[in-house]
């Protein structure tokens, strides 16, 4: 057997008195994929973060092709050889996507920086992941998505000998995890080790030989993928058997009485063709469509975070005005964005404070809420949501990726709004947190709540929604009711063809 | 639709349409304003120019420095001191000024970075401490009769159509192109605009963000310095009240400009065109005659406003563009 390029030995730390990590062993083959698993809090992100020198661990050793190393910072990480994807898209949005995937490595010539070439490599590199961009345009014009592809072409531009994946996939299509399963296997086969974070069973299963679980901050154990069972890997993951998510027994819900939200040629030159739609209370009605369709652009024009250039918005049958979100959070609409990084979570502020920030702006902040209402909700909802670690005084940014994407819902859950856009809710949340959340949106529709839900996931959307819009290049091209006979392979069809079914 | 490239340059476009405008309706209306006084601008600004591109990298790289105009006060008084008083060697005494100010902005960068103080208290702090230095060598300026220094003050080239430029000007564009160079062609200058985008983002793409932010203010310091340098060439004597406010005039100059105040955007010939907007505001007030030199203040405040508006709008416009 060949040697570990990478291992970690007794790897242990803490944050101010809690252990993110307990004597944690890791090690790295050469030309394999290893998947790191284990839920939101378990330590992954951690350990990415202790290996590339951002955290200094408390205890533990690093060995680099058999060299015990101290790496300290990030770039003694790269000049290492050690490559890194971090879970949010850490990237600097102000620079051109160009000097993004070169940042540190610009080709020069004479000394100076040889922009034309670094253009034109570039492009050549983005173009092998499938992407066709502007690369001298900013990044931080392009969708998120985008953005993670970028930085994941930075990550294999950097030729490394081990290359890190801290949730690549969250944000991406299907198209786009192929492209990117292609590139991982291509380094493969060159000998680069691999270190792939996903909370996606079918992706481990798809392109990992290893497996590595974390549970609590400790090691649970290593495993060749092909001879762990799924259940047994998920069983591992969460300690204890997942409970499955019963079938939804009534998926066609006739549409009775007027719709509680109603577009009629809602539009956006350039984000969204106009579009009629409705969601009536007690509706999930899930949109479905490729990275850049514009299931976006329809959330945000029904929550008035663009301006719409054509169409109105109906509530109750009532013109409403929804020029900005403030107006639409006083109709109750609450919209749960995507982009938690950059348009939801206050990074300084306490869990707390984040959870209630919605709530209290509604309110309007002459109306403060009593200091006892306020514990009660937020205890609530870090329970329903099961948000860890449970102390609602821990700023925002010490939790784990997934822990904050729950305080961003819970953040819109408290408002208890009358329409709830969901945009990407489960992105970067473990799967028995999932499943949780899944039941949740299907309570609170039943209890009268209309829901627009959005995901990548096509199973997702199909499990949950009672009707399913379905968008193609900029245009709701379909809207279905949800019914047995309709998979995501009947969806995909759709897609392509742009036909109504 | 605009990309989001020409988005970015819109208020540098801004403000070189609002320089041309200005120096048209100045040929128009003076009769005295000619070629020779497109040059005074460079002559009259290039202290605050390089002041403001020093300016310019720090705020770029997403900080402030507020020291800037007690540096280069001090840097007057101080090489006055050692010229007239200690009888040192004048072109040594420049080199020593620079060199003391390139420290003062290494040690501001360095109690900014690894105590963790805000910038604008640190470098408040400069400003206080090296104001008061102005004071302790001297209440009253010292005027120099020193032959090297007149020589540099006095030397102007000939150019066509019987108009001239001084060194000194000539000395601040060199500075402006090398800064252009720098920010624009060396990696150094990619990872300062990595810096004002974000600083967490930089740390984990592999800047080395200690030393680029030390590097910054280090770079602001020299400037700083090299200004006061450029006002000895210009008054020939060093005044302890020399320099109060450059910053803010720096600052404003690198804003209109087009540079971001939240830092990551923006260019040093953009602040070129903010210095020459500033000094085209002064230029025809005094070409007016009976305006007093206030409305200068008031004008470039209002502009700053206009141009800090025009940013906010951009940011606000800043939803992602289609795939
Ligand atoms: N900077 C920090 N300060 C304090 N606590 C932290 C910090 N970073 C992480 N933690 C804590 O360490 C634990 C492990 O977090 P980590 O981010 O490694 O989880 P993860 O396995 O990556 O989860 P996810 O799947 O949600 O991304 C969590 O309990 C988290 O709250
Ligand atoms: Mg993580």
């Amino acid at each position: 057997m060949t040697e570990p390029v990478l291992e970690m030995k007794g790897i242990s730390k803490e944050f101010s008195g809690a252990r993110a990590l307990v004597g944690v062993d890791f090690r790295l083959f050469p030309g394999e994929i290893h998947a790191l698993m284990g839920e939101n809090g378990a330590g992954k992100s951690t350990l990415i973060k202790v290996l590339t020198g951002v955290y200094h661990p408390d205890a533990g050793q690093v060995t680099l092709d058999g060299e015990v190393v101290r790496i300290t910072s990030p770039l003694q990480a790269q000049k290492a050889g050690i490559s890194t994807v971090y879970q949010e898209v850490n990237l600097c949005t102000n620079l051109s996507v160009a000097e993004n995937v070169f940042l540190g490595r610009e080709p020069r010539r004479m000394g100076a920086i040889h922009w034309a070439r670094m253009r034109s490599d570039a492009a050549q590199l983005v173009r092998r992941v499938g992407l066709e961009l502007d690369v001298s345009a900013p990044l931080g014009s392009y969708p998120l998505a985008i953005q993670q592809l970028v930085a994941i072409v930075r990550a294999v531009a950097i030729s490394a000998k081990v290359l890190i994946l801290d949730e690549p996939t969250s944000s991406l299509d299907r198209s786009e995890v192929e492209q990117l399963f292609a590139v991982m296997r291509r380094l493969k086969e060159q000998g680069v080790a691999i270190l792939f974070v996903t909370h996606f069973l079918e992706q481990v299963y798809e392109i990992c030989d290893r497996v590595t679980i974390l549970r609590n901050g400790a090691l649970v154990g290593e495993h060749m993928v092909a001879e762990l069972e799924r259940k047994r890997l998920v069983q591992l993951m969460i300690g204890k058997a997942l409970g499955e998510l019963e079938e939804l027994t009534e998926h066609i819900r006739p549409a009775v009485g007027k719709a509680m939200i109603r577009a009629e040629g809602l539009g956006r030159n350039g984000a969204i063709a106009p579009f009629n739609l409705d969601v009536h209370a007690g509706e999930v009605v899930g949109l479905a469509g490729l990275l850049g369709s514009g299931r976006t652009e329809v959330a945000r024009l029904l929550f008035g975070a663009d301006h719409a250039d054509s169409g109105k918005v109906l509530i109750d049958g009532e013109p409403a005005n929804l020029r900005t979100p403030n107006a639409a959070i006083e109709r109750s609409i609450a919209f749960c964005s995507e982009n938690r990084r950059a348009e939801g979570l206050v990074p300084e502020l306490s869990v707390r404070e984040n959870m209630i920030l919605a709530l209290q702006a509604a309110r309007g902040w002459t109306r403060p809420l009593s200091t006892e209402k306020r514990d009660e909700l937020v205890a609530r909802y870090m329970k329903a949501l099961d948000i860890r670690p449970s102390n609602p005084d821990l700023p925002v940014s010490s939790l784990s990726g997934g822990n904050q994407q729950k305080v961003l819902l819970a953040r819109w859950l408290i408002t208890q709004p009358r329409l709830l856009i969901l945009d990407e809710p489960t992105r970067g949340i473990d799967i028995g947190a999932k499943t949780e959340i899944q039941k949740l949106v299907v309570e609170l529709s039943e209890g009268g709540m209309a829901v627009l839900f959005i995901s990548a996931e096509l199973e997702e959307v199909l499990r949950l929604s009672h009707t399913i819009g379905v968008l193609r290049d900029r245009q709701l091209v379909s809207q279905i009711a949800n019914a047995p006979e309709i998979n995501a392979d009947r969806i995909m069809e759709i897609i392509a063809s742009g036909a109504p079914a | 639709m605009m990309s989001p490239a020409m988005r970015r340059r819109l208020p540098a476009v801004v403000t070189a349409t609002l320089l041309v405008a200005m120096i048209v309706s100045g040929y128009l209306r003076y009769p005295k304003f000619d070629g020779q006084a497109i040059y005074d601008l460079f002559i009259d600004n290039g202290f605050l120019l390089v002041a403001a591109i020093g300016a310019t990298f720090v705020i770029l790289s997403g900080g402030i420095d507020l020291s800037v105009g007690a540096v280069a006060g001090f840097s007057t008084m101080f090489a006055a001191w050692l010229i007239v008083r200690q009888g040192w060697t004048s072109w040594l005494v420049i080199l020593i000024v620079l060199a003391i100010g390139t420290l003062a902005g290494l040690l501001m960068g360095a109690a900014i970075h690894y105590l963790e103080i805000q910038p604008f208290i640190v470098t408040l702090a400069g400003l206080f401490l090296f104001r008061g230095l102005c004071f302790v060598i001297d209440d009253n300026s010292i005027s120099i009769r020193d032959p090297f220094i007149a020589g540099i003050a006095e030397a102007r080239f000939q150019l066509p159509g019987g108009t001239s430029i001084t060194l000194s000007a000539f000395i601040a564009i060199a500075v402006l192109a090398v800064a252009a160079y720098v920010l624009h062609y060396m990696r150094f200058g990619r990872q300062v605009y990595a810096l004002g985008g974000s600083e967490q983002s930089a740390l984990l793409m592999g800047v080395p963000v200690a030393r680029t932010k030390l590097a910054v203010y280090a770079v602001s310091g020299f400037c700083s310095a090299f200004a006061g340098v450029l006002y000895i060439f210009y008054i020939q004597s060093g005044d302890p009240s020399i320099g109060v406010g450059l910053e803010l005039d720096a600052i404003a100059a690198v804003v209109i400009g087009g540079t971001l105040l939240t830092g990551g955007t923006g260019t040093v010939l953009g602040t070129l065109l903010g210095v020459l907007v500033f000094g085209m505001v002064k230029t025809i007030l005094n070409f007016e005659g009976t305006l007093s030199s206030w409305w200068v203040r008031i004008f470039v405040g209002s502009l700053l406003l206009a141009f800090i508006l025009l940013q906010r709008l951009m940011v606000a416009r800043k939803t992602p563009a289609p795939a």
